[in-house]
């Protein structure tokens, strides 16, 4: 009798801890999803504000037109991007590009010092901020959920239920790894 | 301290662990405050016990956080009011790149973007406030904006951001319940030692001796409650400072970028006027000045709501040794 007894608290002990196992992997599994949709907002908002900087500073930089061509070029690759790691990689080449075109405009003082150029700037900068920041929590947050998945005794709640581990956005292009430290930041 | 500095993920742990370890101490002060007052008082586990239940010790903690509650409702707004907080709008150009460092800062922590508001005074600090993360607001002083580069401002939002994240409002809020419960006790205790000390003859259950001297304990501590349960709280303050230095360190993977601006914070002589006493434990900097936090030394120490800033910065650039 009392066998039986302690025979069904164990059963409902491990019901209990697979419940709460199962519903800690899909809130982790909604926050890399929530996070991913935070660099997403991000891009979207640079492929946004990009035609509006090339605009701007077109007039200035005349002998530069090929380094805006590229990045016209890199910005239209990334909208068209698909999937995690094509997305990172398109991404990272537009973050080369701008940071190529960001050196360059260092030369043209007139172009610095216009106002409109400087809050562009300051919007383009706190727009790579963000994604980068978004990008951290992301891949913090996705490391999370496969570390949860992959753990003894987790992984067998993760095998019944079909969690699949979630992509980490890294930098796959040569040229972001070594993004020239130019100093952007507007100095109040 | 020894040995290599600690990282970012060590920092913040060791804090969490003190921070537990002085909760429990000041639970357990408390508790026996209570259970003190209502065993030699009240006579609760006597023979002829007055009461089946520890009335003075429920009472005590319900009305302290009763109390507190309230505060943390309304507490945001009087905060902010009270320092002459101003809204700052998001399109005013002054204020934009303190919105985009705020906006990055909470995408950093993955908690929404909180209001941001301008203190118009001229010493550089900031603080945070707030009741859970979806409610909380930014305020920095316009000093601050003023003194710092992009990086030393991003780096003390995110230090703000780490009150918020931590959620340190709220833990504040339990110890001012639980230094609410200890003034209740001690002033209903005083009060009822002149009147000649209730029903503690016909409770004294364990005969004599040991019941005598838990009650000279209980007396004692009773007398020295406020001084004991300030010290308590200061020491949970400090240690959700360091804890909000690492967090904001580990937000923005730049520790030296906060201990650059500390440096300026520290060397800004004036105090931030604006900000008053209560608010303090919630600042990147004590406001009251370099009159306590400065002055390094035991006492010194133990009544500061903010580690001394040497410290501080000594820890963040082990931090970054460490990150690098």
């Amino acid at each position: 009798m009392s066998f039986f007894l302690i025979f069904v608290l164990i059963v409902i002990g491990v019901i209990v801890w697979a419940i709460a196992q199962y519903n800690s992997l899909v809130t982790l599994k909604n926050q890399v999803a929530n996070g991913w949709k935070q660099i997403d907002v991000q891009l979207k908002r640079r492929h946004d504000l990009i035609p509006n900087l090339v605009n701007t500073v077109k007039g200035y930089m005349e002998f530069e037109q090929e380094t805006l061509q590229k990045v016209i070029a890199a910005r239209n690759a990334a909208v068209g991007a698909t999937g995690v790691a094509d997305a990172a990689a398109k991404e990272g080449a537009l973050s080369g590009a701008l940071s190529r075109l960001f050196a360059l405009a260092e030369n043209y003082p007139t172009l610095k010092a216009n106002e409109n150029v400087k809050q562009l700037q300051e919007e383009l900068s706190s727009t790579e901020n963000k994604i980068s920041f978004a990008r951290q929590f992301y891949n913090d947050i996705a490391t999370k959920f496969n570390i949860a998945q992959q753990v003894f005794p987790g992984n067998i709640i993760a095998g019944i239920f079909g969690f699949t581990p979630s992509e980490l956005f890294e930098i796959t292009d040569a040229a972001e790894r070594n993004v020239p430290q130019v100093d952007l930041s507007l100095k109040k | 301290m020894a040995g290599t500095p600690a990282n970012i993920y060590e920092q913040q742990s060791a804090n969490r662990r003190n921070t537990t370890v002085v909760m429990a101490a000041f639970v357990l002060f408390v508790g026996f405050l209570g259970f003190g007052f209502d065993a030699f008082i009240l006579g609760f586990g006597g023979e002829d016990a007055l009461l089946a239940y520890p009335v003075a010790t429920i009472l005590a903690l319900l009305l302290g956080g009763f109390s507190a509650y309230n505060g943390l409702q309304s507490g945001a707004v009087s905060v902010l009011r009270s320092a002459g907080a101003e809204p700052a709008p998001a399109e005013d150009p002054r204020y934009r790149q303190l919105h985009n460092v705020v906006e990055e800062m909470a995408i950093a922590a993955g908690v929404p973007k909180p209001q941001v508001f301008v203190i118009p005074d001229g010493d550089p600090n900031a603080f945070a406030t707030g009741k859970d993360p979806a409610n909380a607001s930014i305020a920095v002083t316009r000093g601050l904006l003023e003194q710092l580069t992009r990086e030393e401002l991003q780096a003390v939002v995110a230090h703000e951001m780490g009150h918020v994240r931590n959620y340190d409002i709220r833990l504040m809020t339990v110890v001012a319940a639980l230094i609410g419960a200890v003034m209740l006790l001690t002033e209903l205790g005083m009060r009822t030692m002149r009147f000649g000390g209730g029903r503690r003859k016909s409770s004294s259950r364990s005969g004599g001796g040991g019941g005598a001297i838990l009650f000279v304990i209980w007396l004692i501590a009773l007398i020295l409650a406020p001084f004991i349960s300030r010290l308590l709280a200061m020491a949970v303050s400090r240690q959700r400072e360091f804890l909000a230095d690492a967090s904001g360190a580990e937000l923005t993977r730049n520790p030296s970028a906060l201990a650059s601006a500390l440096e300026k914070i520290d060397a800004a002589v004036e105090p931030t006027r604006s900000i008053k006493k209560g608010t303090a434990h919630l600042c990147i900097a004590n406001p009251l000045g370099g009159d306590i936090n400065d002055r390094e030394g035991f006492v010194a120490d133990l009544f500061a709501t903010h580690p001394p800033i040497r410290k501080r910065i000594m820890l963040l650039k082990g931090m970054a040794y460490q990150h690098a």
